[in-house]
């Protein structure tokens, strides 16, 4: 996996880019944050972000239990009716990034890069790639192989999905939503749904692949560092 | 008059379409150059499209919910018209819109989110005389009715039963959504503009569980109402046929004294209708192979103390169900199905274990096996059996296998014949892994010798339909070979 790292990276840095020192990469800790907090919060930085007001800026957190549903979201893949659904404690939202239905709660680290992507970088699938390389090369800092799978965007290992992504990108170029990584994360919850539209596939954690806990803390910083890298960037 | 096109943009280097998810701007708005006036999804990402320039929306080419090339015109955009009349001049048929904003009511009516908002010009037909021309002259305006591409529109849509008008009143995505899960759009009630079902409509639908049965049904049909032209596909003269292999009534037999009678459970029942319609489609053949299982039971020996530090029992079965999804990959009839008049090879590697309930069987699926290592298997295929045992797995989790290994070997017996699972092409059966006393070449002198080897028969089950003798034979060998040189960094 690592061998295949720097080849990638070379080749897909914008050319004669080298020596130009790029802004660094802000990352902010948010703890838990509500969802409907979490968007709200979203909206008014890729604003800022495109103002100029902003430099680039990686938002860590978590949510409590909520079910959001992406643009591309089909209504049945949420299989817990809304009786279930209160009686798990977990809310349902539509949430305005592409991908389908996901689940996020304790244990998972939600990452949210506001980016104002320049000019090289306007390129979703690039942009995808991107995010799901950065996770892969966090997970291998654990010790866990893990990849990509062609048409299933996503970071997988050993045939479970352990990070999904959903993004959105507003007016500008501007990024928003991003990625979440099961990093502890109760996967009974994944029952409530069918993990973005894939039926028949499974979900797994940093915690099940190693076998023993892991505090969502620990994930943060391979995440941001391993993000920055893949952007070519610095951490501030 | 300043016209300008607004493209499906290139959004990558590899994104070839773009779906329009949402329009935020009505026909006859007021747009500012960088305001964002659709939004589309493509993959995993939704994004927002401004406005090249500023000026008025004049035309809405592509609707909420279509797919298109990049490069297709989904907009125009009068660059004169600013805050002029609603109605640009020789706006496309589309723009016709019932009561078009004027430029003050625009300022108010500035888009909600949400699947409730007004729909866009052009999706109304039916509802006014020049919604209803705007339908018919516009060949290609997605909400028309489907069958009333004429020119006697008028009176045909007036006539339209409300399944017709709720349907033309639906967005595409809506109709999808519909087509998709076998909901009768007319069962669905509406609230949007005119009764019109919106997303959340039928999103809460769904979700009260109200279609329950049928949806199910639905759902195992031929998927060809995605298109959404018309949801309900007509009936055919294959239905007998259908019945025949998709049906299936056991025959009863008299009672006699002392007899016990007891219905059967759910897992007896399905498993009985699946393997009578199993062994009714597939032209079953079984062909077996014996296996040495020396190599295999070196490599578990010399990792076992390292699989059990990290809480891994790597059983034969997970060294078969390793080795098998690599051969597969060679053999891609073997990891395909008959479907009607085509060949389906499978993308992916899906490989069902059969487990022992006692009383009954179930088959959870191991997604993606080809990609996985011994021990991700080894685990994988612990968790699942434990979890099929105390009755936790998922209905997703026994979906979708693409092969199947079966163990009748586990209680001694050496070779089982199975029923090959509808849906697939073949079947492995593992017989029991005994030592028995073989003759053997001597590696160093050549010379004959007899020696005591762990063995065991393997049978195939295949689909003759599909699978040659020849090729199943291919298939076992490469096994052996694999299981018998078991490389040691699996």
């Amino acid at each position: 996996m690592s061998k295949t790292r720097p080849a990638e990276s070379a080749a897909g840095a914008p050319a004669g880019r080298e020596g130009v020192p790029r802004p660094p990469l802000q990352v902010r800790r948010l703890g838990t944050v509500p969802y409907a907090d979490g968007l709200a919060l979203q909206e008014e930085l890729v604003g800022a972000r495109r103002a100029g007001a902003m430099p680039d800026t990686l938002l860590l957190l978590e949510h409590p239990h909520v079910i959001t549903l992406g643009g591309a979201s089909d209504p049945a893949h949420v299989l817990a009716g809304p009786e279930r659904r209160a009686a798990l404690g977990v809310e349902l939202f539509e949430s305005g990034r592409g991908g389908d239905v996901t689940y996020h709660g304790p244990g998972q680290l939600v990452g949210y890069p506001i980016l104002l992507l320049e000019e090289g970088r306007r390129d979703l699938h690039r942009y995808l790639r991107d995010l799901e390389g950065a996770l892969i090369d966090a997970l291998a800092t654990f010790g866990v192989r893990a990849g990509r799978r062609a048409g299933r965007t996503g970071v997988w290992t050993g045939g479970s999905k352990i990070a999904a992504l959903g993004v959105r990108v507003s007016s500008g170029w501007v990024t928003s939503h991003g990625f979440a990584l099961n990093v502890s994360t109760d996967l009974s919850f994944f029952d409530a749904i069918v993990p973005c539209g894939i039926a028949g596939c499974t979900v797994t954690s940093l915690e099940r692949e190693l076998g023993r806990r892991v505090p969502t803390r620990e994930a943060e910083v391979p995440v941001a560092a391993a993000l920055a890298r893949r952007l070519e960037r610095r951490l501030a | 008059m300043a016209r300008i096109e607004v493209p499906m943009p290139q959004m990558g280097e590899s994104i070839t379409e773009g779906t329009v998810s949402r329009w935020l701007k009505e026909v006859g708005q007021p747009v500012e150059r960088d305001e964002p006036i659709l939004e589309i999804s493509t993959d995993k990402v939704d994004a927002e499209i401004p406005a090249p320039a500023d000026g008025l929306l004049a035309a809405i080419e592509v609707q909420e919910g279509q797919t298109v090339e990049v490069g297709t015109i989904v907009a125009y955009i009068d660059t004169e018209a600013r805050s002029g009349n609603g109605g640009a001049p020789e706006a496309g048929p589309d723009s016709v819109t019932d009561g078009a904003p004027g430029p003050d009511e625009s300022e108010e009516s500035r888009p909600e989110p949400g699947p409730g908002r007004s729909p866009t010009a052009g999706t109304v037909p039916g509802e006014t005389t020049s919604g209803q021309r705007a339908a018919g002259a516009a060949g290609t305006a997605v909400g028309r009715v489907p069958e009333s591409g004429t020119d006697a529109e008028p009176d045909r849509l007036a006539d339209a039963g409300t399944g017709d008008r709720r349907r033309s009143r639906s967005t595409p995505l809506v109709r999808r959504i519909a087509a998709e899960h076998g909901v009768d759009l007319d069962r669905v009630p509406g609230t949007g503009q005119a009764g019109r079902v919106t997303k959340r409509d039928i999103l809460s639908y769904i979700e009260s569980g109200k279609l329950a049965e049928d949806s199910r049904a639905a759902r195992e049909a031929p998927d060809e109402a995605a298109e959404s032209e018309d949801p309900r596909p007509a009936p055919t003269s294959s239905d007998l046929w259908k019945t025949f292999y998709g049906q299936v009534q056991h025959p009863e037999f008299p009672v006699r004294d002392g007899d016990r009678v007891e219905p059967m459970d759910k897992i007896r029942r399905l498993t009985a209708e699946h393997m009578v319609v199993a062994k009714r489609v597939a032209a079953h053949v079984h062909s077996v192979i014996e296996i040495d299982f020396t190599a295999v039971d070196r490599v578990r020996t010399e990792n076992k103390r390292r699989w059990q530090e990290r809480g891994a029992r790597v059983s034969y079965t997970a060294f078969v169900a390793w080795a098998a999804a690599r051969v597969l990959r060679e053999f891609p009839k073997l990891n395909a199905t008959i479907s009607g008049d085509d060949i389906v090879y499978r993308g992916a590697v899906n490989l069902g274990v059969a487990v022992d309930l006692d009383p009954g069987l179930i088959v959870p699926v191991l997604c993606d096996a080809d990609h996985m290592s011994l021990i991700g298997v080894g685990i994988k295929i612990a968790d699942l059996a434990e979890r099929a045992r105390t009755r936790q797995l998922s209905p997703d989790e026994i979906q979708g296998a693409t092969f199947t290994i079966t163990n009748p070997g586990v209680l001694g017996t050496l070779v089982g014949m199975p029923v090959i699972p509808k849906g697939t092409a073949a079947i492995l059966g593992t017989g029991a892994i005994d030592k028995r006393v073989v003759a053997i070449e001597d590696p160093e002198t050549g010379a004959d010798a007899v020696a005591i080897r762990k063995r065991a028969l393997f049978s195939l089950g295949y689909d003759h339909r599909l699978v040659d003798g020849a090729e199943s034979a291919r298939f076992l060998l490469r096994l052996k070979e694999f299981l018998e040189d078991f490389p040691a960094d699996a």
